[in-house]
C-alpha cells in the first residue's frame, strides 16, 4: 500500500516537474535507458551532472565578476554548461543558458549577470526537487518502465 | 534469407571487422567515444551498449587519438564533440580522417548551420545534436559500412582503370582527373574537399590541411608500380614517393594512401581467408544473390568514370558488397548457364550494349576461373580453350561478335601466392564486374575470377592459374591473331599488366552470352562449385 502511494505521489511530482517546465523528453530518454544493469541510472546521471557542472557555475560566478565582462570566456563557459544541462533535460536552465548567450554576444553585461542569477536559482531549486524525487523513487521500490507524463 | 544473414555476418565478422564480433552486425561495432562532459559520456555509453555497441569512452581528445594510434583498427567508428578543452574536435576529426581513416560522428549542443558546415568541411561523416536520441545512434553503422563501400570501389576502380591504362600510351599526367570532371568516383570520401581540387599545390602537407591530394587513376597507378617494384613487404612511403617521382606529392600523402591501401588489401584477404575457411559454397550464396538488385556498374561513357552500386542489395556484406555480388554474378552466369532469369539479374543496371549479350569472350574468362581443373568447357563453341592455352602463347577469346578493338596484349601475368591472389581476385572479379565499359568505351578488364570460397576450390584454381600462367607470358604481338578482341587474365598481385585495349569501341558486353551459355556443358561448373 505504501508503495502503491509512493509510486502515485512520485508519479505526481515528475508530472509537475514536467508541467511547470523544469523537464523535458530528455529526462524520460534517461529513464528508458534504466534498466537492470543500471537500475538507478537516472539517479547516477542527474548526481554526475550535479557534481559536474558545480565547478562550471563557479567558473562562471568568478567570470561575471570581473570587470569589463570577458564575454567570449563566458559564452564558452555557458556553452559547455548549456550541453550538460541538456543532458539531464533541464529545461529551464537550458533556456537560461541560452538567454545569457545571447547576451554575451550582444554584449550585455547586466543581462548576463541577471539571467545568471536567474538560472542558478533555478538550477538549485531543480536540484532540490530531484533529490526529493530520487529519494520517493528509492522508497517506491524500482518502476516497471519509465513512463510519459500526460 | 537465413542463410545471407549468415554469410553476411560471418563476413562482416571475419572479413571487415577484424576482431571479434557478436554474429549479428551491426552489433559489435566498435565505439570510440569522446567527450569532454562526463555525464554525456556516461548518457553516450549507456546508450550504446544499448545498441549491443563495444564501447569505448575518452574524456580527452589527445586520449584519445593516442588509443586510436595505438591499435589502429581497434574502433570502427569515432563519436566526438565538437567543444573539448585539450584540442577542438574538428582537429581531433581531421587527424582521426588522415591517420586512421575511420568515420567520425560530431557532436554539439549547437547546431548552427555554420559549426555543421565546418564539421562536414572537415569531414564527420554526420554531424549530431545535443539531446542525442538513441534512434540517432542505432543507425550509425551506416557510416562504417558506407565507408567500406566506398573504399572498396575506390580501391578496386583505381586498380582497374589503372591495369587498363597500364597497356596504353596514354602516360600523360595531366589526367589527373579534376574532381569535378570524370573521375568523379575518385573523390575522397570527404567531398568537400573537392573544391580544392588544385591538388598540386598542396605540396607542404605537413600541416593537417582539409585539402587533401586527390588519388586519380593515373596516380594511384604510379603508386602500385612503385609498392611493387619494391615489393610489397619492404615497402614504405619514402620509397614510393621516390619511385613515384611526382614532384607535388608529399611523403604523408603517400604514407596515408599506402596505410588505406593496406587496410584495403588486408581485408580483402581477411574476407577470403575467412571465405576459404568457413568454406562457403560459392554456388550457394550465389543462389541466393541472383536476384539481388546489388550491381556494380562501372561507366566509362566519354571518359567520365562512375562507379554504380545498386544498394538495394541485401547482402550487405562490407567487404563483400562490391566483390561478392560481383563474384556470385559472374557465377551465375558460368552456374546456370541455362537460366536467363538469372543472367538477366546479373545484368541489371548495366548499360544497354551490355545486353547485347555478345560475351563469348567474357564468358570464358570466367568460365576459367570458375571451373576448375575441368578446362573441358573449352568446347565453347568458337575455341578450345584448354587446347588453345597450351599451344598458343596467349589466351584469346573470340570476341568477333561484339569487339571490334584493337587487341589487347600483355606483357606478363603473375601470379602471387594463394592467399593474396585469391585477394586480388576477389578484387578483380569485382572490377571485372564493375569495369564494364559500354559502346564508348574501350577498356576492359577481365579478372580470373577464382574463387576462394572453397579450399577445394582454391587449389584447382591454382593450378589452373599456373599453367595459365606459362601460357600467358605475352610478346608484344599477342595482338596477331584475327581476333578482334583479346581478353586475358591476369592477376594483380606482383606486377602490373600491360593492357593495350584499343581505344575503339569494345561492347563490353554482356559475360554471358546465351549463345556460348547455352553451349557450355552443365555439368562443369558442378564439381568446381558444389564441394
Amino acid at each position: 500500500m505504501d508503495r502503491n502511494n509512493s509510486r502515485r505521489q512520485l508519479a505526481a511530482m515528475k508530472q509537475s516537474l514536467f508541467d511547470q517546465g523544469h523537464l523535458d523528453e530528455q529526462f524520460i530518454q534517461l529513464e528508458e535507458l534504466q534498466d537492470d544493469a543500471n537500475p538507478n541510472f537516472v539517479e547516477e546521471i542527474v548526481t554526475l551532472y550535479y557534481r559536474d557542472s558545480s565547478r562550471l557555475i563557479s567558473s562562471l560566478e568568478q567570470t561575471l565578476e570581473r570587470n569589463p565582462l570577458d564575454f567570449n570566456k563566458l559564452d564558452t563557459i555557458m556553452h559547455q554548461f548549456k550541453g550538460s544541462s541538456s543532458s539531464i533535460g533541464a529545461k529551464k536552465v537550458k533556456a537560461e543558458s541560452t538567454l545569457i548567450r545571447e547576451y554575451c554576444r550582444t554584449g550585455n553585461a547586466e543581462g548576463c549577470r541577471k539571467s545568471f542569477q536567474q538560472m542558478k536559482k533555478e538550477y538549485v531549486a531543480l536540484r532540490k526537487r530531484l533529490e526529493n524525487y530520487f529519494q520517493l523513487a528509492r522508497q517506491a521500490g524500482p518502476m516497471d518502465r519509465a513512463s510519459r507524463p500526460k | 534469407m537465413v542463410h545471407n544473414r549468415s554469410i553476411l555476418s560471418h563476413n562482416i565478422d571475419n572479413g571487415c571487422f577484424p576482431s571479434p564480433h557478436l554474429d549479428a552486425f551491426p552489433a559489435g561495432l566498435r565505439v570510440l567515444v569522446v567527450d569532454d562532459d562526463p555525464t554525456w559520456l556516461r548518457i553516450l555509453e549507456k546508450m550504446l551498449k544499448k545498441c549491443f555497441y563495444q564501447v569505448t569512452t575518452c574524456c580527452l581528445a589527445i586520449e584519445a587519438l593516442k588509443k586510436l594510434r595505438e591499435k589502429k583498427d581497434a574502433y570502427d567508428i569515432v563519436i566526438s564533440d565538437v567543444n573539448m578543452p585539450d584540442m577542438d574536435g574538428f582537429k581531433l576529426l581531421e587527424h582521426v580522417g588522415l591517420e586512421m581513416d575511420l568515420p567520425v560522428i560530431m557532436m554539439s549542443v549547437d547546431g548552427e548551420t555554420s559549426r555543421v558546415m565546418k564539421g562536414v568541411q572537415h569531414g564527420a561523416c554526420d554531424y549530431l545534436l545535443k539531446p542525442i536520441r538513441m534512434k540517432e545512434l542505432r543507425n550509425i553503422w551506416q557510416h562504417v559500412l558506407r565507408k567500406r563501400i566506398h573504399e572498396a570501389r575506390e580501391f578496386e576502380t583505381l586498380e582497374g582503370i589503372h591495369l587498363m591504362r597500364n597497356g596504353s600510351n596514354h602516360t600523360d599526367d595531366s589526367n589527373m582527373f579534376a574532381v569535378g570532371g570524370e573521375m568523379n568516383l575518385m573523390k575522397k570520401r570527404k567531398d568537400l574537399d573537392n573544391k580544392h581540387d588544385d591538388d598540386k599545390e598542396f605540396g607542404d602537407q605537413t600541416s593537417l590541411k582539409k585539402a587533401r591530394v586527390i588519388w586519380s587513376v593515373d596516380l594511384h597507378q604510379k603508386f602500385v608500380k612503385a609498392v611493387n617494384r619494391i615489393g610489397f613487404d619492404k615497402v614504405g612511403p619514402k620509397k614510393i614517393l621516390d619511385l613515384m617521382n611526382v614532384p607535388w606529392l608529399t611523403r604523408e600523402n603517400v604514407a596515408s594512401h599506402l596505410q588505406k591501401y593496406r587496410l584495403y588489401l588486408s581485408r580483402l584477404q581477411k574476407e577470403n581467408d575467412q571465405k576459404s575457411s568457413t568454406g562457403l559454397s560459392f554456388l550457394n550464396s550465389l543462389n541466393k544473390q541472383q536476384n539481388d538488385g546489388a550491381i556494380d556498374e562501372f561507366r566509362y561513357s566519354d571518359g567520365t568514370l562512375k562507379l554504380h552500386m545498386d544498394t538495394t542489395s541485401h547482402e550487405v556484406d562490407l567487404n563483400g558488397i562490391v566483390t561478392r555480388p560481383t563474384i556470385e554474378k559472374i557465377r551465375a552466369s558460368t552456374c546456370d548457364i541455362t537460366d536467363p532469369k538469372i543472367r538477366k539479374s546479373s545484368q541489371i543496371g548495366r548499360n544497354q550494349p551490355f545486353e547485347s549479350a555478345e560475351s563469348e569472350a567474357n564468358h570464358t574468362v570466367f568460365e576459367y576461373s570458375t571451373v576448375s581443373t575441368q578446362c573441358s568447357w573449352n568446347e565453347v563453341p568458337k575455341r578450345p580453350l584448354k587446347e588453345e592455352q597450351n599451344t598458343q602463347k596467349h589466351f584469346q577469346i573470340d570476341q568477333s561478335q561484339s569487339m571490334n578493338s584493337n587487341p589487347s596484349d600483355y606483357k606478363s601475368v603473375y601470379i602471387s601466392p594463394v592467399n593474396l591472389m585469391v585477394s586480388e581476385v576477389d578484387t578483380f572479379s569485382s572490377q571485372s564486374k564493375s569495369l564494364i565499359a559500354n559502346d564508348q568505351s574501350p577498356d576492359i578488364i577481365f579478372a580470373s575470377n577464382l574463387s576462394s570460397k572453397d579450399p577445394g576450390y582454391n587449389l584447382s584454381c591454382i593450378s589452373d592459374m599456373e599453367i595459365y600462367q606459362r601460357n600467358l607470358i605475352l610478346d608484344s604481338h599477342a595482338a596477331s591473331t584475327p581476333l578482334d578482341e583479346d581478353l586475358h587474365l591476369f592477376l594483380l598481385q606482383g606486377e602490373y599488366y600491360n593492357m593495350n585495349f584499343g581505344m575503339q569501341n569494345i561492347e563490353m558486353s554482356e559475360y554471358y552470352d546465351p549463345r556460348l551459355i547455352a553451349e557450355v556443358p552443365t555439368n562443369l561448373y558442378d564439381s568446381a562449385d558444389y564441394s
